[in-house]
């Protein structure tokens, strides 16, 4: 079997009597013409009048968007946010308004440079708005441009960017390439700060997530859709714009291998394969990491929907779903991932230890409805290099979680309480923030939790090929094939456990009853 | 013998029929040669394997390399044609001979593989030899300007139907004078008649490369700005087609004069700047080759006496 290895990539063995493997399924066609798709979307918007009604000369409009996290990898040109703002700001000039301000909703990542912002909005609109100050990243840590807006009935503080909150009108443009994006997480969570993201990124609220790609069962989606309700009864007023892609990361080029059925391999395609292998675990890590993040995904744009958040969300979240879960019977034993070089968090960047067990423990694990696919107490084993390497630049907080808090407990709860404070307001890390191009001083604990419904789930985690004194820290066992691996993780499951193969990406996830 | 009956023409004159044409006999019409330039010159040659192979090589290769050197094209707008999956007619505002040469060099494939250029019948197809030459080296085909002509249209048409792009300057010729001219509505009834959508494509800087004329260029910077697509809607006749082709353009010059989106807001305003300028300036007169009085020496008040 065919695994992501990080920059590389491996074929492995798995026992046949005793494995399945999970395939994404194919993907969906694209729309006949996205642009039109859009304007019908704008014009005809779910529970909300029009938007060329909403819109007026005078008025302050914000223009706010999904961040380099999404899609993944990045898409071709053209970004369909530069679609759809293109044609939001075109009703707007219709319209007549000229307080526009376009704001990157990052919440705590790292600020988008300038290449990253024209990529995502298109350098006609980059032009219009950049060189006025008025396209920007999001910045949570500004004393004077976050404003409190109230609690929720659970006293949970909400907190927005004072540019929103003093708009007539905030229209967001998300990408949903997963179903836990969108909805209110979007404003209640791209737009708002350590102040108020606390309450929900904690690790309460994600071991009470099962899953958080699961609206209906996530602690996470209801604590954002009561933020939410505040800002809607502070009277600020979101036009929210959904878009959905399908899964096509490779197009009908050579890459297309990846995306295959093992038994499906031509003669072609195993040539290509190996060219492939070769070629990347020859090449030194930045150059493998330079190849690699130049790949821009070919996704077609599956729906576009508008209107008000909740409901737009509902629609979004089928669409998501037609495109990507898979009906599963049963759990497993162990589950076997393999990891590939990229995740939310390292794009044109590196994908350190801590985001290896992010992208493994956190998101892979949690791509599920109704039940993990793995048993409680079961094993999970992945597959990545996991070497102790961090980019200096993005994620300075995240060497010093590393060396400090890692060496001390991997214990969630642990790190909430004795460590996260200090790393949340640390000057340095507030600094880099807001000036440099550093993920904020408390991005790392976030990825922790983000792991930890695994951690008390699993009874046990094997990182096959992974360097042993770094997954150790990361309070995993290191294996240096899949047979070991498999050796390993027969003293918590047993000698003749079942086996899955959740094969990710392309993304697809469970629907396990 | 004389001398004048040694030169060649005389010497072949001697040597009489089949050497040369027999003579017409007394009251007999001379049959006259049929006319194979202008808009009756047969481009089919220039269409066929060998001389696109030919063609698309030096285009990769000196029409790059010149075109770099001489106009630093920078594109914008190639994003809009994603997801156009037809044949199209692109039209452009026209003030230099280099207009071509940078069009053809970066409209995107797969259109360029396919294209063929609209040049002047009158002033690219009057001799064999500068008719084959542009015919090869642009994939040209002459298009009548001066007079109508079915012939003209009905071979674009047909180059259309059969899945080629057509790339057309509209204006009819080079800028006298730096301003646009009105546009011609041969575009838009292509477009009417065979149903493919236009690409208006702006064009800023050549005019400072190698205006009209002038023979010598001058290395400058240009930028091409792709709108995109335009498809005459329901009963839009061809006449106010071009109207919205002309304003298109335009847009496309606003907005490669400042930023897109303030003139998004001067194009729903109907406050977009026109091309042609304003239409009685001193300017206008001082730049233009057409218009710019033909003073000899004679006209001056140092006249030596010579007359034109």
């Amino acid at each position: 079997m065919l695994f992501h290895h990080g920059e590389q990539l491996r074929l492995e063995r798995l026992p046949a009597e005793r494995s399945r493997i999970i395939y994404p399924p194919e993907p969906l066609a694209g729309l006949d013409d996205p642009d039109q798709a859009i304007r019908d979307a704008l014009e005809n918007p779910i529970d909300s009048e029009p938007l060329s009604a909403l819109l007026f000369a005078d008025m302050r409009l914000t223009i706010a968007f999904d961040d380099i996290s999404l899609p993944l990898p990045q898409m071709r040109r053209p970004d369909i946010r530069q679609r759809v703002i293109e044609a939001v700001l075109d009703l707007a000039a219709e319209a007549g308004v000229t307080d526009v301000h376009l704001i990157a909703a990052l919440a705590l990542h790292r600020r988008m440079t300038e290449e990253e912002l024209r990529h995502a909005v298109g350098d006609r609109v980059y032009d219009s708005f950049a060189p006025r100050g008025q396209l920007y990243n999001h910045d949570a840590e500004d004393p004077d441009g976050m404003t409190l807006i109230g609690t929720t009935r659970h006293g949970e503080e909400v907190q927005i960017s004072t540019r929103v909150a003093t708009s007539d009108l905030i229209v967001y443009v998300n990408i949903n390439l997963v179903s836990m994006d969108g909805g209110w997480k979007s404003t209640a969570t791209g737009l708002s700060g350590y102040q108020a993201l606390r309450h929900h990124h904690n690790v309460h609220t994600m071991r009470q997530s099962r899953s958080f790609m699961d609206r209906e069962s996530s602690e996470l989606h209801r604590s954002n859709w009561r933020q939410g309700e505040v800002l809607r009864d502070a009277g600020i007023k979101v036009f929210q714009i959904e878009t959905t892609v399908n899964n096509d990361l490779y197009g009908d080029g050579p890459l297309k291998v990846l995306a295959k059925r093992e038994w499906e391999w031509t003669t072609r395609d195993r040539a290509t394969f190996m060219a492939a292998k070769a070629g990347l675990d020859r090449l030194s890590p930045a150059q493998r990491r330079r190849i690699l993040h130049g790949w821009r995904a070919p996704y077609a744009m599956t729906s576009v929907q508008a209107g008000e958040v909740e409901a737009v969300h509902e629609v979004t979240t089928r669409h998501v779903y037609d495109q990507q879960l898979v009906p599963v019977e049963g759990q497993t034993d162990i589950l076997a991932l393999g990891l590939p070089y990229i995740c939310p968090y390292n794009v044109n960047s590196i994908m350190n230890p801590i985001l290896v067990m992010c992208l493994g423990l956190g998101y892979f694990f949690n791509l599920y409805k109704g039940r993990p696919l793995v048993r409680e107490g079961g094993v999970l084993i992945m597959s990545h290099p996991t070497t102790p390497e961090f980019h200096p630049v993005h994620h300075p907080s995240y060497i010093d979680f590393f060396e400090e808090v890692l060496a001390e407990t991997t214990d969630p709860l642990v790190m909430e309480a004795q460590f996260e404070e200090r790393f949340a307001t640390d000057e340095w890390y507030r600094h880099l923030y807001r000036t440099s191009h550093a993920y904020h001083g408390v991005h790392p604990f976030y990825m922790w939790y983000w792991g930890s419904h695994a951690l008390e789930h699993l009874g046990g985690v094997v990182v096959v090929g992974g360097d042993p004194a770094t997954v150790r820290r990361l309070g995993f066992r290191p294996a240096s094939t899949m047979s070991d691996a498999l050796e390993i993780a027969s003293d918590v499951v047993g000698r003749q456990p079942t086996i899955t193969y959740f094969k990710n990406p392309p993304l697809s996830m469970v629907d396990v009853t | 013998m004389n001398i004048d009956d040694l030169r060649p023409g005389r010497l072949v004159a001697r040597l009489g029929f089949p050497f040369t044409a027999a003579p017409t006999p007394p009251g007999v019409e001379p049959p006259v040669e049929p006319n194979r330039l202008g808009d009756r010159y047969d481009t089919d040659w220039a269409r066929r394997p060998l001389a696109r192979a030919t063609r698309q090589a030096v285009i990769r290769t000196v029409g790059r390399v010149g075109t770099a050197a001489l106009a630093r094209p920078s594109v914008a707008g190639l994003d809009r044609l994603d997801g156009l999956d037809s044949n199209v007619i692109f039209v452009a505002n026209h003030h230099s001979h280099v207009d071509t040469p940078v069009l053809l060099t970066h409209i995107p494939r797969p259109w360029r593989d396919e294209l063929v250029v609209a040049a002047a019948a009158d002033h690219f197809y009057d001799t064999r030899p500068k008719a084959a030459l542009i015919s090869w080296a642009y994939g040209a085909i002459p298009m009548e300007r001066k007079k109508v002509s079915r012939r003209s249209a009905d071979t674009a048409a047909g180059l259309l139907d059969d899945g080629w792009s057509l790339l057309i300057f509209p204006e009819g010729g080079r800028s006298p004078d730096g301003w646009g001219q009105p546009h011609k509505g041969g575009a838009a009834y292509l477009a009417v008649r065979v149903g493919v959508p236009v690409v208006p494509v702006h064009l800023d800087g050549t005019g400072l490369i190698l205006p009209k004329g002038s023979n010598t260029p001058r290395p400058g910077k240009v930028r091409v700005n792709f709108g995109a697509p335009l498809r005459p809607s329901d009963g839009e006749d061809a006449r106010r087609f071009a109207i919205r082709l002309e304003a298109a353009v335009s847009e496309l010059a606003d907005e490669s004069s400042g930023d897109w989106f303030s003139a998004r807001l001067r194009a729903h305003a109907g406050d977009t700047p026109g091309l042609h300028g304003p239409d009685d300036s001193w300017i206008r007169d001082w730049r233009s080759p057409d218009r710019r009085p033909q003073i000899t020496d004679s006209d001056r008040r140092w006249s030596s006496g010579r007359t034109r």
